[in-house]
């Protein structure tokens, strides 16, 4: 009777329900068990964990230009031939020889080679992944536009042969960025190039740990016992690839704030890119060091649409140029003078190409009375001008919001939009109207070995609707790129640039607004970490 | 009792089928081309136009509708377009955080709450209900990111007790767990403290002023009892719907809070889904969160009868 009265009682039914609730806890707990963050370091193992730019989402870094995939690609898969610091092509995975005519590229891997799985890396593995690239890959397209045929001789000869001359092929397969000619195993480079791979085996100084992968969250790489790196000191991408801790953790942290709490706490070791306006933060920190660790940076860009008014006319292009000051965009967009240069070179100053003809207007604040006064013999007609704004990419809204500014002042009317970055790369994609869901200008970001050739950089090229947003067709451009492929000499090569850069000032294929920096910042005890625009985690050393 | 339950559950049905249909027309006619994400800036439209064909984005859109509704059908959401993982392995991977997380918000939320609503409606107009007030008003008002700044800065960088960020499942280790747990927890709570104790007191409020509590309190009962066993029970059908809806919510996905404090659950997730265009993980994240709101709003409906036995269905 008690029994029943007690468990009737309305404290005893309360003690029932936080029981539940404790079971429910404990249970969920349970539940939760190695789902998320399966593993850890083991014991003694050393373990470097970094914030990247952004989180890692798409696995293969031939089907896409995003620089974070590119980075993952770095880490487990390897090239065979690299840039280093002074621009120059260096051999990597392979060493070559070119026949006296330079038709005929003669490729031989190096000892060693060795796939995570164990494999060997041969010819047919290179040769197999050179034509997957080769579909995806601009500058790969114009190789093998001009070439008669690749293939395998041996099972560590590789034998490209051209129908013409291309001088600047070892510069294009030993690019660092967008998109490198990453070695797969042939059984996945044999697949589609527009389909990603879902094997990711590679042959480079890391494994990628697939069980413990996180799209956008987390990703593990532990360093492959069978890689054997170059005897070289490394240099940008070129060099040996020496790695020195047992694991790298690439963690997402969406807030800039808790980034870098977490790294002056200790609880991260390195940050990838830290705004400059939250630099202050870190400078009380006598643990951290913030550092520049790629000198050339970022170039921002402003681009038009040359097929509807008021850019279709050249003189509307120029009045626009004009009016805009590249003082004023850097200094809104990064603040601090330390962190960004003016720069009218289209390749980037501090390249081999850099040229700034054409540029002083650009770089010494702009000239809005001389815009007018072009707008007038124009006979600009008020056409409003649709300028795109993203609202949700820190580096990209400030130029906009500088630029509408300046060429209202000019005259210009200016419909400005702001819409989020994925409705951006969408619309800009419409060649309907401006009024119908097209646009007229919009501005990115580049990073400058991305443009730092007419062969690789997209605003230069000229060919109409196969041209890259903003369709210009322009047959002067594409004579001079002819004329920049077949120039066999670092200066034929230089004077040509100068040429492409003076053209473009004056037909304004897209408008340079100057170069800037993000710099790195990391825990003391990390040291080695190589100058270079992808940041790489050989040669790193972690000290307790 | 029996039949309410399924007929509940077979209402569930035509629900999730409207919120389908509606989700993925919606999602469509929303800008945006989850082709151009994966390729990136230097992508030509004739290579968007074929990484969309190999996507299935090209097929019209009652094809693409009904390949999605058959393989839910079997149980399967799909795949990410973006980072060509299962849906289903994304979202059983990030929900384990977040439901704990809410787990522990509601029980610190309830544990602080509900007694202060109590004491500020038993001494209404005192010095006490005017500070659960203030509190509440104060923890309503301020934005969700500046508290949790404010407990980093206090509890993490000056004190050192606590991590900044991240998070490790109980299961691993329940010390971890909760030292970074607690934070966030903490955070969210202050929201839901100041919901809970609101609604807790005025319902206490009302009953208080009841007849039987009067007869109750001339009996002699002891005022204890008169407060948590008389008062509260008949006070507690608005409190346990707005903890069931605070639950719901918070199983939602808190996005902010999970930003500030490195948490990889659902809010996330979605969000990153959304700026992606990652339609298959939207989706189903919609899906979760619509069949998580019918489950909960149930259950709460169910605990009236618990409550108030005057309740019958």
């Amino acid at each position: 009777m008690m029994k029943q009265r007690a468990c009737s009682h309305p404290a005893s039914r309360a003690l029932r329900t936080r029981s539940g609730v404790a079971g429910l806890l404990a249970a969920t707990f349970l539940a939760s068990a190695s789902l998320i963050h399966p593993a850890t370091a083991q014991d003694g193992e050393t373990t470097i964990t970094a914030v990247m730019h952004s989180g890692l989402r798409v696995l293969d870094p031939i089907i896409t230009t995003a620089h974070i995939t590119r980075n993952h690609g770095y880490m487990i898969y390897d090239v065979l031939v690299a840039t280093d610091e002074n621009f120059e092509p260096q051999p990597q995975m392979a060493d070559w020889t070119i026949s006296d005519d330079n038709l005929v590229y003669t490729f031989t891997l190096r000892d060693g080679l060795t796939f995570h799985d164990g494999e060997p890396v041969t010819a047919a593995d290179a040769v197999a992944s050179l034509n997957r690239w080769g579909e995806r890959d601009s500058g790969g397209q114009l190789i093998f536009d001009v070439t008669e045929s690749l293939e395998a001789t041996d099972d560590k000869t590789i034998v490209w042969t051209l129908e013409k001359p291309f001088p600047a092929l070892l510069d294009t397969i030993g690019k660092q960025s967008a998109i490198p000619p990453f070695i797969m195993p042939e059984r996945v480079a044999s697949g589609s190039a527009d389909e990603a791979i879902t094997d990711y085996t590679g042959s480079g100084p890391f494994v990628f740990v697939e069980e413990e992968y996180e799209p956008g969250v987390s990703v593990t790489y532990e360093k492959f016992e069978d890689y054997v790196p170059r005897d070289e000191e490394p240099s940008w991408m070129a060099g040996g690839k020496d790695v020195k801790v047992d694991r790298v953790e690439w963690v997402t942290m969406p807030d800039a704030q808790t980034t870098i709490n977490a790294l002056i706490s200790g609880e991260i070791d390195y940050i990838e890119q830290v705004q400059v306006d939250l630099l202050p933060l870190l400078e009380t920190s006598q643990d951290v060091v913030v550092e520049t660790r790629d000198d050339l940076g970022y170039q921002t860009i402003g681009r038009m649409n040359f097929l509807y008014p008021p850019f279709d006319d050249v003189k509307i292009r120029q009045a626009a140029m004009m009016a805009l000051s590249q003082e004023d965009v850097l200094g809104t967009l990064i603040g601090n003078p330390e962190y960004y240069t003016t720069c009218g070179a289209i390749f980037g100053c501090g390249t081999p190409l850099a040229d700034e003809t054409g540029s002083e207007t650009l770089t010494s604040g702009g000239d809005v009375e001389g815009a007018k006064q072009l707008l007038e013999e124009a006979g600009y007609d008020n056409t409003p001008v649709v300028l795109m704004q993203p609202t949700d990419v820190v580096s990209l809204t400030a130029q906009p919001v500088v630029a509408a500014q300046a060429l209202r002042e000019a005259g210009f009317n200016v419909d400005m939009q702001a819409m989020d970055w994925q409705t951006l790369v969408t619309r800009r994609a419409s060649q309907a109207e401006p009024s119908e869901g097209g646009w007229n200008l919009f501005f990115t970001n580049w990073m400058v070995p991305e443009i730092n050739s007419p062969l690789i950089s997209p605003m230069l090229n000229g060919r109409g609707d196969e041209a890259w947003f903003g369709w210009p067709t322009d047959e002067k451009i594409e004579e001079l790129r002819a004329e920049f492929i077949a120039a066999d000499t670092p200066e034929k090569q230089k004077e040509v640039a100068a040429k492409i850069q003076a053209h473009n000032m004056e037909n304004v294929n897209y408008i340079p607004l100057g170069q800037y920096i993000m710099p790195q910042a990391r825990r003391d005890n990390i040291t080695g970490m190589i100058p270079s625009p992808v940041p790489v985690f050989w040669n790193v050393e972690k000290s307790e | 009792m029996l039949g309410y339950i399924i007929r509940r559950i077979l209402a569930v049905i035509p629900v999730m089928t409207i919120v389908a249909v509606f989700v993925f027309l919606l999602l469509r006619l929303t800008p945006g081309d989850p082709a151009a994400i994966i390729a990136g800036d230097m992508a030509t439209p004739a290579q968007l136009d074929r990484i969309r064909d190999s996507l299935g984005l090209n097929d019209p859109l009652y094809v693409q509708f009904i390949t999605w509704v058959g393989n839910l059908l079997q149980g399967d959401l799909g795949t990410s377009i973006i980072s060509n993982t299962s849906v289903t392995g994304m979202i059983s991977e990030r929900i384990w955080p977040t439901v704990n997380i809410a787990l522990l918000t509601i029980i610190i939320s309830v544990l602080l709450a509900v007694p202060m609503g109590v004491v500020a409606a038993w001494r209404h107009k005192s010095w006490i209900d005017y500070g659960v007030m203030s509190f509440s008003v104060l923890g309503f008002s301020i934005p969700v990111f500046v508290i949790g700044y404010i407990f980093i800065q206090i509890f993490s960088n000056e004190l050192r007790w606590l991590p900044v960020q991240g998070y490790i499942p109980p299961s691993e280790s329940i010390g971890g767990f909760l030292a970074r747990a607690i934070l966030p927890c903490l955070t969210l709570a202050t929201i839901y403290v100041a919901l809970i104790a609101r609604m807790t007191r005025a319902s206490m409020l009302e009953v208080l002023g009841e007849d039987y509590i009067r007869t109750a309190r001339a009996k002699g009962v002891k005022e204890d009892i008169v407060l948590f066993r008389h008062a509260l029970r008949n006070a507690a059908v608005p409190i346990m719907t707005i903890i069931g809806t605070g639950f719901a919510l918070l199983i939602g996905g808190v996005v902010v809070t999970e930003s500030v404090f490195n948490i990889p659950g659902i809010g996330r997730l979605t969000v990153d889904a959304i700026l992606a265009r990652d339609y298959p993980v939207i989706q189903g994240m919609i899906l979760l969160t619509s069949g998580i709101y019918v489950l909960i709003n149930l259950l709460i409906d169910l605990s009236y009868t618990f409550i108030d036995p005057r309740i019958r269905y």
